[in-house]
């Protein structure tokens, strides 16, 4: 069996450079292939590490613009009564006299949420890594279609750019929050976001859309038949699984999305009632009759919260790699850390309504997805006690992936705590769009991830550039990062707890939320303070790719997995030979007195079963 | 000028930081990897142990500046919103235990277990009893939050008692429009095709319907203390949501699909003064649902008096359908010939 599929990884090989007919006949070709040339190397590339690269450089700009909007918008809420001369120099007369205008802060906060979820932790993330990683640690020699993975990349890049455009629109870029509700979104009487930036939005989902099938179906795929003999899928790394989930619950969850996205364009354009009925916008009486605001809700959050594993499970199969690699101790509970991936990607299907426990969703339904809410508490519980007895009676490295993988348990937990509060529709009554949401959301799904993602890059940079990040800026970036994180969201949940809603540009007008004004200011100095060191981080990986400690030795870390096997800095093909054999699991580290013994040592006679 | 000069002192402090960032690679490769590794590994282990402390330290002190300022320092003003803060206690109590452990857990043992020669890793793959344990324990837990979240949950969204009070309200961008049935206690039909704001019908209510002659139209909302109130919520052109902090309730305004919730007030306003002892304590009515650019400033008024109040206020106030007579007579009495009922001439 696993013969066979060996066979098969080879064949499947259709890149233009690497035709290859037998594994023998790889090496010779490799030798041969190096007129390249830059457009085909680095642009239109169908190399998957190649690939990974863009999709990360590409999320890191957009990380850059979306962090920047948060800076924009904590400025207004933490300094309400200040004028920033320099904002209306930049932004005219979306800052007019120094201010943030509500529909500029509006259309901040919109363009925020939706480039840091989409653009930058689907993307950016399951898309790096995915990439980089796949064909790596499965060992294979590039995707199953490394064409299809290309044109991911560049509907990807078409889609930032249309979403980019919308930016520079007279009336501005959409407004009515990342999820885009009709008929808020549907009227462009009822918000200047909702005329011409809407339709940008959604033609640039649309693209996005479908980036992130053809990803997910190459990632599945791949995952499936390219594995190399004796690659079972219980020997696969948990990257892999979390990787394999994470595309499995995109492409079934995206394309209800789109579809909700199409619909929204007909009732725009076409005339349609589909979210529309009986609206008054503005004094005019509009005609349509029949529809429903809330279906669009329903299709929203049928992506929308499979969408919140989409980001977070990679980011969680990384950390478990991380920390097992840096305990020098195998991964605890690893058939439980599959089990608790594949129940958290069943339930991620059938828990969408728990947003919209106060839309006047019948109590009776509310009732079992408050059930069905609460059940993901337990394998999200499995996994974090695996976590922390992973580390325990370990032989910590300190490495800043290690850094960054320890803080996302911590945030995970901090995080995952504060949805068994909004996950229960009695309570979600009273916390629903205040700040304890926002304190939850960012803190488990918005920094969590990126934590794993930073925990990925700092691991994973010397396979991808042959160099080191900077250790003492990595250190600087991680405390202040993780810190910050804290010393930001964990007063938002006293916020929370007053009651204070989410999106509100200014709270002075209001006797029940005026409370606040010192603690805004504090939140907002600090997030400028982290968005700074994020610079750094920036900064510290473009110095890295060119300039960085060079890695010396095939496997710097001492780990288990297949791509250390590979040449340091692996060519299109990635094993300049055949490709290794696989005969134990990823994890046995610390096994009979041993350091670690990778994956491609065949099981000794006398060595004790685990 | 000063922007610039905040910008010359960011540039700075990253090439300070960079400069020595650069050099202190510099001293690792002189120094040797091994005790360079060995420092960092060291310094990082304290800094987690160091984090667990002041961390704790800074919510307990966190806690002790801002818990006043929300609405857990004081009590709910309405009975589900009693029962809302019950479970915001108990579900506290659990996932703070939890919090404590795995939070403590994980930095001691990032502490302990820092890397050291002596130490050999204790190879410990899987555990089936340990595993059960922290599935069943924590399952078990959530069985409790969920069977008492239930019971409140069906509790406040079951129906309301027969002898409410009905209120309607209405949200469009950015206010929110109040009506009362009346003396018969039944709401006149609505249309909202017939929505004329200029003249008097700004919720599109059907004069032709006689149930609508005596709806009293209002800015702000009057309650009776003590007595269940059921809203019936609309909403004219977008989403809207009817959030009330201090009853901790809260729904939905959705166009075309009516949303309703009750709930009985506990104390006046007058007696909110009191509790909260802020003598500008008002009840106030928050659109908690994105709906434009003036969502921030949707502000709606509560009024929460005794029977007797209420009564006098509601005497005070004239039908819509009254007001819109009378200010149509003379457009009336110029179409004298035509029959047509006001309603129609408005539309």
């Amino acid at each position: 069996m696993t013969k066979r599929k060996n066979k098969m990884s080879i064949k499947t090989i259709t890149s233009r450079q690497v035709v290859v007919q037998t594994a023998a006949n790889v090496h010779e070709q490799h030798d041969h292939h190096h007129e390249e040339s830059f457009l085909t190397k680095y642009i239109f590339s169908t190399d998957h590490k190649m690939i990974g690269k863009q999709f990360l450089i590409t999320g890191m700009i957009w990380a850059i613009i979306g962090g920047l909007f948060s800076v924009l918008f904590r400025l207004q809420l933490g300094y309400p009564d200040m004028s920033f001369p320099f904002l209306e120099d930049l932004f005219g007369k979306w800052a007019a006299g120094g201010r943030i205008t509500n529909e500029f802060y509006y259309a901040l906060v919109t363009m925020h949420g939706t480039i840091l979820v989409f653009f930058v932790l689907t993307a950016g993330l399951s898309g790096t890594f995915a990439n980089i990683l796949i064909p790596l640690q499965i060992g294979a020699r590039d995707m199953a279609s490394g064409f299809l993975n290309m044109l991911s990349y560049w509907f990807f890049f078409l889609a930032s750019v249309v979403m980019f455009a919308s930016l520079f629109l007279q009336t501005g870029p959409a407004s009515g929050g990342w999820t885009v509700y009709p008929p808020l979104s549907a009227l462009g009487q009822a918000n200047e976001g909702s005329k011409l930036g809407m339709d940008f939005w959604l033609i640039s989902m649309a693209f996005f859309i479908v980036s992130s099938l053809l990803g997910g179906l190459n990632y599945i795929s791949t995952i499936l038949n390219l594995r190399t003999k004796g690659m079972s899928m219980t020997k696969m790394p948990l990257t892999m699984w979390a990787i394999f989930f994470t595309a499995v619950l995109g492409v079934l969850s995206f394309p209800v999305l789109l579809s909700g996205a199409v619909l929204l364009l007909f009732d725009r354009n076409l005339g349609t009632s589909f979210y529309l009925s009986e609206i008054v916008v503005k004094g005019e009486i509009l005609p349509n009759e029949g529809g429903s605001a809330i279906l669009f809700q329903h299709l929203f959050w049928f992506l929308g919260h499979p969408e919140v594993y989409i980001i977070l499970l990679p980011a969680m199969g990384m950390v478990s790699e991380i920390l097992s690699v840096n305990s020098r101790k195998p991964i605890f509970g690893y058939l439980a850390m599959v089990g608790s991936l594949f129940a958290i990607c069943i339930l991620a299907f059938l828990v969408w309504a728990h947003h919209m426990f106060v839309t006047g969703l019948n109590p009776f339904l509310g009732a079992f997805f408050v059930l069905l809410t609460l059940l993901i508490a337990v394998p999200s519980a499995i996994k974090v006690f695996n976590w922390i007895t992973t580390i325990w009676r370990g032989n910590i490295r300190f490495t800043p992936g290690m850094l960054f993988a320890i803080g996302f348990v911590s945030l995970f937990i901090s995080g995952g705590l504060t949805g068994i509060f909004l996950g229960n529709s009695t309570l979600d009554i009273h916390l629903h769009d205040t700040y304890f949401v926002v304190a939850h959301f960012h803190i488990v799904m918005g920094v969590a991830s990126f934590f794993g993602m930073f925990a990925g890059v700092y691991h994973w940079f010397p396979k991808m550039y042959g160099r080191y990040l900077n250790t003492t800026m990595a250190n600087i970036h991680f405390w202040v990062t993780f810190v910050g994180a804290y010393l930001i969201f964990w007063p938002m949940h006293y916020q929370g707890l007053a009651g204070l809603p989410r999106r509100y540009t200014d709270f002075s007008n209001w006797q029940s939320f005026n409370q606040f004004s010192e603690m805004n200011r504090f939140i907002s100095t600090v997030a400028m303070v982290v968005f700074a060191v994020q610079l750094l981080f920036v900064f510290n990986f473009f110095y890295s790719i060119f300039k960085g400690r060079k890695v010396k030795s095939q496997n710097p870390w001492g780990a288990n997995t297949l791509e250390w096997t590979t040449p340091i800095n692996p060519g299109h093909g990635n094993w300049p030979g055949d490709i290794p054999e696989v005969h134990r699991w990823a994890y046995d580290y610390g096994k009979d007195g041993r350091d670690f013994i990778p994956q491609t040592e065949p099981v000794g006679a006398n060595e004790s079963a685990h | 000028m000063s922007g610039y000069f905040i910008l010359a002192i960011l540039t700075l402090a990253f090439v300070v930081t960079f400069q020595i960032a650069k050099a202190s690679e510099y001293v690792s490769v002189l120094k040797g990897e091994e005790k360079s590794f060995r420092q960092n590994n060291r310094v990082n282990a304290f800094l987690f142990i160091l984090f667990l402390v002041l961390g704790l330290i800074g919510a307990w002190w966190c806690n002790e500046m801002y818990f006043k300022k929300t609405l857990m320092a004081q009590p709910a003003a309405s009975d589900h919103g009693e029962k809302v803060d019950f479970m915001l206690w108990i579900t506290f109590a659990v996932t703070g235990l939890v919090f404590l452990i795995t939070q403590i857990l994980l930095f001691w043992f990032a502490f302990k277990y820092q890397f050291t020669e002596k130490r050999k890793a204790f190879y410990f793959p899987h555990n089936n009893r340990l595993e059960l344990i922290w599935t069943v324990v924590p399952a078990m837990f959530l069985t409790v939050l969920v069977g008492l979240g239930m019971f409140y949950w069906f509790k406040i969204t079951g129906d309301a008692p027969k002898d409410s009070q009905l209120v309607e309200i209405t949200g469009k961008q950015f206010n929110w429009l109040v009506r009362y049935p009346g003396k018969d206690n039944v709401f006149g039909r609505k249309n909202y095709r017939l929505t004329d704001a200029s003249n008097g019908n700004a919720l599109g209510v059907d004069w032709e319907d006689g149930a609508s002659h005596d709806d009293i139209e209002a800015t702000e909302v009057h309650l009776v203390v003590g007595k269940p109130v059921q809203l019936l919520i609309g909403a004219q052109d977008v989403i809207h949501d009817v959030g009330l902090v201090h009853f901790r309730m809260k729904m939905d305004a959705v166009p075309g699909i009516p949303t309703t919730m009750w709930f009985t007030p506990k104390y006046t306003t007058a007696q909110m003064k009191e509790i909260t002892g802020n003598k500008d304590f008002v009840y106030e009515i928050s659109c908690d649902q994105l709906c434009g650019s003036g969502h921030y400033s949707m502000r709606g008024v509560i009024i929460v008096e005794t029977q007797e109040e209420f009564d006098t206020w509601m005497a005070s106030k004239k039908p819509q359908y009254v007001t819109v007579s009378e200010a149509m007579a003379p457009i009336i009495a110029d179409k004298a010939a035509s029959s047509k009922p006001i309603a129609q001439s408005n539309y």
